[in-house]
C-alpha cells in the first residue's frame, strides 16, 4: 500500500515537473519579445524613455540571464509563490490577478461538475433497460452531450437575456455593485452565475447519463448478474450491484474529462464574460500577456493534478481490485 | 456459424436498427451538404457581398453577417472543415490510443507504468499551452494542421479507456489459456483481446470523431483556429465578436452550433445502434 502511494506520488511529481517546464517555455520561446510587446501596448512613450524601460523590464523579468539560470530562477520563484508581473494589469503580480479569479472558477466548476455527475449517474441508471426511457429520453442525452458548451451558453443567453430580458449575461455580478456581504450582492452573484452554471451542468449531465446507461447495460449482462437472476434475486438488488460496479468507470471518466471540462468552462466564461481563469486566458492571449498566461496554465495544471489525485484515492478506497491490480497481482 | 451467415445476420440487424438508420441518415445528409453545398452558394466565401446584416431571404439563404458576408457560404464550407477535423483528428487519436492502451493494459508492470505516466502527463498539460506556441510560430494555419494537432493531443483519452478495458480482459480465462498455449504478445492482443472489444474500439473512434469536432469548435471559438477559410467554430467566434447575440442576429450564431450538435449527436446515436448490432445481448430488451 505504501509502495503504491509512493509510486503514484512519483508519477504526479514527474507530471508536475514536465508540465512546469513546458509552462516555463511559454513566454521564452515565443517569437517576438514579450517586453517589446508590452511596451508597444503601453503606447506612445518617448523613445529614450522606452529604451530605459526596456532595459529595466528585461532585468526585472530576468530575461537577460543565461537560459539555465532563468530556468532555475523560475523554480525558485515558483516555490516563493512569485509568478512575475502581469502585463495586462501592470503592475499587479500575476498571483494576485489569478487569486481574484479563482473563487469564481470554484463557484462555477465544483457545483457544476459534482451535481451533474451525481444527477447524470442516477438518471442514466434509471433510464437503462427500460424500453420507453431508452428510446425517448436517451437521444436527448446524446444531443446534450454533443452540444458545444459555448453554443448552449449563447442560446441560453439569447433566450433569457435578449428575448425574455430576465437574466443579465455579462460579468459575475452587477457592474454597479462592489463586493460585499449583502443580500443585493449575493443575489446579483447568483443571477449572473445561473446561466454559465446551467450551460456547464446541462452538457455534462448528458455525458454522465449516457456513460452510466452504457456501463450498466454491460454490467447487467455480466455473469454475476445472470447468476443472481438465476438464484431468484430481486431485480432491484441486481441493478444496485450493477450500479455500484458501473460507478467505478464513471469515476475514472471524471478524471479523464477534467481537461475537456476546463476547456468547456473557458469557452463558457468567454460567452458570459465571467471573470474566471478561462476568461483571463483569453484576455492574456489577446494582449500577449505571456506571464499571466503562464500563471493561468500553472494553476490549471495544479488544479487538474490535485483533482486526479483525489479521484485516485477515492478509487483505492472503494475498489479493492484496483489495489490488487496496481500491486502487480494481475500480471 | 459460418462467416457468410454471420455477416448476413449482422446486416439483417443493422437494417432493422432504427437508431443506426436515423443516426447514419443524419450524418450522411450533412456529408452530402458539405460536398454539394458549396456549388449552391450564390456568393463567394467571406466576401463582403451585402452592405450589412440581412435576415435569411431568397437572395441570402441563411442571411448575412453583420459585415455583410453570406452565412450560407460560410456554413457549407464550415461543414466540410468539421468532417475533416473529425476524420483526421479522431482517426489519429484512436490509433495512438490503441497502440498505447493495448500494450500498457496487457503488459502491465513497468511498461504500463511508463505508458500510463506519459498518458497522464499529456492528459494533464492543457492542450492550449502547446497550441499557443504553435499558433505564435505559424502565422498561417489550416484545418488539416489543426486536425493533426487535435489527434496528437487527444489520444490519452482513448488510451486510458482502452487500457482499462484491456485490464479487465487480461485476467479472463481465455487470455490465460492463450498465454499457456504459448501465443506471442502481439497475437494475443490482436487475436484474443481486440476482437473481444471491437465494438468498444469502434465506440472509441466515434467518440473521438465527435470529440475532435467539439475540440476544434472550442479552439476556433477562442480564436486559436485556422486563419483561412471557414469553420463552424470560427463562425461562432465571429458572431460573438460582431455582437450577434446582443443585436439578435440569430441566423448567424444558431446554425453553426446546431449543425455541430446534430452531427455529433447523430454520431453518438449511430454508435449505440452499432453497439446493439454487434452485441447480441443488447438486441432484445
Amino acid at each position: 500500500m505504501k509502495r503504491y502511494f509512493l509510486r503514484k506520488l512519483l508519477i504526479y511529481l514527474l507530471t508536475f515537473f514536465i508540465a512546469v517546464t513546458i509552462d516555463w517555455m511559454i513566454p521564452r520561446f515565443m517569437p517576438g519579445d514579450p517586453v517589446l510587446n508590452m511596451l508597444a501596448k503601453a503606447g506612445s512613450v518617448h523613445a529614450e524613455a522606452q529604451e530605459v524601460m526596456y532595459g529595466y523590464l528585461t532585468t526585472a523579468f530576468g530575461l537577460d540571464l543565461p537560459i539555465w539560470q532563468q530556468y532555475l530562477n523560475f523554480w525558485n520563484a515558483l516555490f516563493h509563490g512569485d509568478l512575475g508581473v502581469s502585463v495586462l494589469q501592470f503592475p499587479r503580480p500575476v498571483v494576485d490577478v489569478i487569486k481574484s479569479a479563482i473563487p469564481f472558477d470554484l463557484l462555477l466548476l465544483i457545483p457544476a461538475i459534482v451535481l451533474s455527475w451525481i444527477a447524470g449517474n442516477k438518471f442514466g441508471a434509471f433510464a437503462a433497460r427500460s424500453k420507453r426511457m431508452d428510446n425517448t429520453l436517451l437521444p436527448v442525452g446524446y444531443i446534450l452531450t454533443a452540444t458545444p458548451y459555448m453554443w448552449l451558453g449563447i442560446l441560453l443567453g439569447w433566450v433569457f437575456a435578449i428575448i425574455l430580458k430576465i437574466i443579465p449575461i455579462s460579468g459575475a455580478f452587477s457592474y454597479a455593485l462592489k463586493p460585499a456581504l449583502t443580500w443585493t450582492f449575493v443575489l446579483s452573484v447568483l443571477e449572473h452565475w445561473i446561466l454559465p452554471f446551467a450551460s456547464l451542468f446541462i452538457v455534462m449531465f448528458g455525458g454522465w447519463a449516457i456513460g452510466m446507461r452504457n456501463m450498466i447495460i454491460y454490467e447487467l449482462e455480466a455473469d454475476y448478474a445472470h447468476y443472481l437472476e438465476a438464484l431468484g434475486a430481486p431485480k432491484r438488488l441486481i441493478r444496485r450491484y450493477a450500479y455500484n460496479n458501473a460507478l467505478l468507470p464513471q469515476l475514472s471518466g471524471l478524471a479523464l474529462k477534467l481537461g475537456v471540462i476546463v476547456a468547456g468552462a473557458m469557452a463558457t466564461e468567454i460567452v458570459f464574460s465571467y471573470p474566471g481563469i478561462g476568461y483571463l486566458i483569453l484576455m492574456a492571449i489577446q494582449n500577449s500577456d505571456y506571464f499571466l498566461l503562464q500563471g493561468c496554465f500553472l494553476f490549471i495544471i495544479i488544479g487538474v493534478l490535485l483533482a486526479n489525485f483525489i479521484i485516485d484515492i477515492v478509487f483505492i478506497l472503494i475498489d479493492p481490485r484496483t489495489r490488487l491490480g496496481m500491486q502487480g497481482g494481475a500480471s | 456459424m459460418s462467416e457468410e451467415k454471420k455477416k448476413n445476420e449482422l446486416l439483417f440487424f443493422a437494417l432493422r436498427n432504427s437508431k443506426l438508420k436515423i443516426g447514419a441518415a443524419i450524418v450522411f445528409l450533412f456529408v452530402l451538404f458539405a460536398i454539394f453545398g458549396p456549388s449552391f452558394a450564390k456568393y463567394p466565401l467571406n466576401e463582403f457581398v451585402a452592405g450589412g446584416p440581412n435576415p435569411p431571404s431568397a437572395d441570402y439563404y441563411m442571411g448575412t453577417t453583420a459585415y455583410g458576408q453570406d452565412v450560407f457560404a460560410q456554413f457549407v464550407h464550415g461543414l466540410g472543415s468539421t468532417f475533416i477535423v473529425g476524420l483526421v483528428g479522431g482517426g489519429i487519436a484512436t490509433l495512438l490510443g490503441m497502440l498505447v492502451g493495448f500494450f500498457g493494459g496487457y503488459k502491465g508492470g513497468w511498461v504500463d507504468e511508463l505508458l500510463n505516466g506519459v498518458t497522464n502527463i499529456i492528459l494533464v498539460i492543457p492542450t492550449f499551452a502547446l497550441l499557443l506556441i504553435m499558433v505564435a510560430y505559424l502565422k498561417l494555419r489550416g484545418i488539416l494542421l489543426e486536425s493533426i494537432f487535435i489527434g496528437l493531443t487527444c489520444w490519452p483519452w482513448a488510451a486510458r479507456a482502452i487500457r482499462a478495458q484491456t485490464f479487465s480482459l487480461v485476467s479472463r480465462e481465455f487470455v490465460d489459456l492463450a498465454k499457456l498455449s504459448g501465443m506471442g504478445t502481439l497475437k494475443i492482443i490482436f487475436r484474443e483481446i481486440a476482437p473481444n472489444m471491437m465494438s468498444y474500439l469502434f465506440m472509441t473512434f466515434i467518440l473521438q470523431f465527435g470529440g475532435a469536432i467539439l475540440n476544434a469548435a472550442t479552439l476556433d471559438f477562442v480564436g486559436l483556429g485556422p486563419t483561412q477559410g471557414a469553420s463552424l467554430g470560427l463562425m461562432m467566434n465571429w458572431a460573438t465578436i460582431g455582437s450577434a447575440l446582443l443585436l439578435g442576429y440569430w441566423w448567424w450564431f444558431v446554425p453553426p452550433g446546431l449543425a455541430i450538435t446534430a452531427i455529433v449527436g447523430a454520431l453518438y446515436i449511430m454508435n449505440v445502434g452499432l453497439d446493439e448490432v454487434f452485441n447480441p445481448k443488447l438486441r432484445e430488451m
